[in-house]
């Protein structure tokens, strides 16, 4: 076991919040198509409010801590809650589009100790990429800042959300990664607004074309291994916790409120009114969150895909339950490996399980 | 032989979790876990104190362990730290606020 998993086991057996995402804004200067936000400010946390919050997080634990957004260098005070972060010996990442970075911000990062940039690419292709961020000249500052980044020694990631107005560019975005010596990592996933709304679904690429990105070796290194065949769900998997969201990661929005994730946004406390760490220990929506297991989840528990599916709660509690599959994954896993899950075929998918409790019985 | 001044230096992550320090290096994303005696190094790197007085003052005071075997011990233990740039190391005391960061 590595070090990283050791913390992390250790973490979630004393309850420590090891990973936390901190939106600082949701105001943004793009206005991406696929976008969940609701980029008005309707009265962010302050800065001696963020300033607490940290202090707070910091004595809670927290190792991991990503500031995003929005986009964060809209505020004025970014570099100064980034020192007042760094001054906590927190492991950070920021989350930008980077069309304010230049020399001097990139500067300013690598002097602070941030750990990690992560900057949006749609496209290697301009046409492409601000027709998607809906800011003409995004895609050449964005470039520019990963630049300016790269040449101050800062480890860069380039994130690319794959949705169908730029599904057939990833070669070329990963071309453009190896080209600017940054990290690549791609994300077929479009979530709904944080509001409820559905709109931005109508962007998510159709399941053959999500067949193609999972059979692409630039993405994929192990092409066979991961598209085979799940096996069978074992007790350990039945037994286990869906993700780490809850258990040893959670989000703050720029409101104060706190949520298991960012994707997942049910309300669990806000940190203008009460303590983080007694949200954190006492939150009854945590400790329900806490207490599910794979056995506990309705079809998933019966489904083929248990023990390997990406499932993702946050977006299982935006279909109306917490517990039940999220459709997003359940395309995924019959895209990845042929086989339907219980969501789609529920007679198919629960034969492998089936099959195991009868094998355990003779 | 003359003195050596240690320092925490700025660029790294690092936090108390169950009892042990945890500590990533942010020059190559090196992971460490330190033990309670290297934590009480850690802690003690002001810049300020000389490695034998920590060696001598704190390891000595604390734990069961000769003078030599501690100084010998404390000095691999630096070495390995300062390799991934997560200790600086001086022979003469090492000042400025930038190198070096409160104490978690």
């Amino acid at each position: 076991m590595s070090l990283l998993s050791e913390m992390n086991e250790k973490a979630l057996a004393l309850g420590i919040p090891l990973s936390v995402h901190l939106d600082l804004t949701y105001r943004c200067n793009e206005r991406c198509i696929h976008c969940y936000l609701d980029h008005a400010d309707h009265g962010e946390m302050s800065t001696a409010e963020i300033e607490d919050v940290l202090t707070q997080l910091a004595e809670a634990g927290v190792f991991f801590l990503t500031f995003s957004g929005g986009e964060v260098l809209l505020r004025r005070d970014f570099f100064h809650l980034v020192e007042h972060a760094r001054r906590r010996l927190f492991n950070l990442k920021i989350k930008t589009n980077g069309v304010m970075i230049g020399d001097n911000e990139a500067r300013r990062l690598r002097q602070l100790g941030v750990e990690q940039v992560q900057l949006s690419v749609y496209s290697h292709r301009p046409e492409v990429h601000d027709a998607i961020t809906k800011l003409p000249g995004s895609l050449q500052r964005t470039v520019e800042a990963i630049r300016c980044l790269r040449s101050h020694g800062l480890k860069v990631t380039i994130a690319n959300v794959l949705m169908t107005a730029n599904s057939f560019d990833n070669d070329g975005v990963i071309a453009l990664a190896n080209q600017l010596g940054a990290s690549y990592t791609v994300d077929p996933t479009v979530t709904p607004k944080i509001d409820g709304s559905l709109s931005p679904l109508a962007l998510r690429i159709p399941g053959h074309e999500l067949h193609n990105v999972f059979r692409n070796p630039q993405l994929v290194p192990n092409v066979g291994e991961f598209c085979a065949a799940p096996p069978p769900p074992d007790k350990d998997v039945m037994e286990g916790y869906p993700c780490s969201a809850g258990h040893t990661a959670c989000y703050i929005s720029p409101y104060g409120d706190v949520f298991p994730c960012v994707q997942f946004p049910l309300p669990t406390g806000n940190v203008r009114r009460q303590k983080f760490l007694d949200i954190w220990r006492h939150s009854p929506q945590l400790a329900e969150v806490r207490a599910i297991r794979t056995k506990d989840l309705v079809t998933c528990s019966i489904c083929a895909h248990a023990g390997t599916c990406t499932r993702c709660p946050g977006l299982a509690y935006m279909e109306g339950n917490m517990r039940g599959p999220s459709t997003a994954d359940c395309e995924k896993s019959l895209q990845r490996t042929g086989i339907p899950g219980a969501n789609m075929s529920p007679g198919m998918a629960a034969i492998p399980h089936i099959l195991v409790q009868i094998q355990a019985r003779a | 032989m003359g003195e050596t001044y240690i320092a925490r230096s700025s660029a790294i992550a690092a936090r108390m979790i169950g009892g042990e320090m945890m500590i990533m290096s942010a020059a190559d994303s090196t992971f460490f876990t330190l033990n309670e005696i290297g934590t009480l190094i850690w802690q003690s790197a002001d810049g300020q104190t000389p490695l034998s007085e920590i060696v001598a003052k704190r390891i000595c005071r604390d734990f069961e362990v000769t003078p030599e075997e501690a100084a010998r011990d404390a000095g691999q233990f630096v070495d390995q730290l300062s390799q991934h740039g997560i200790l600086l190391v001086s022979d003469q005391p090492i000042g400025g606020a930038a190198s070096v960061l409160p104490t978690p």
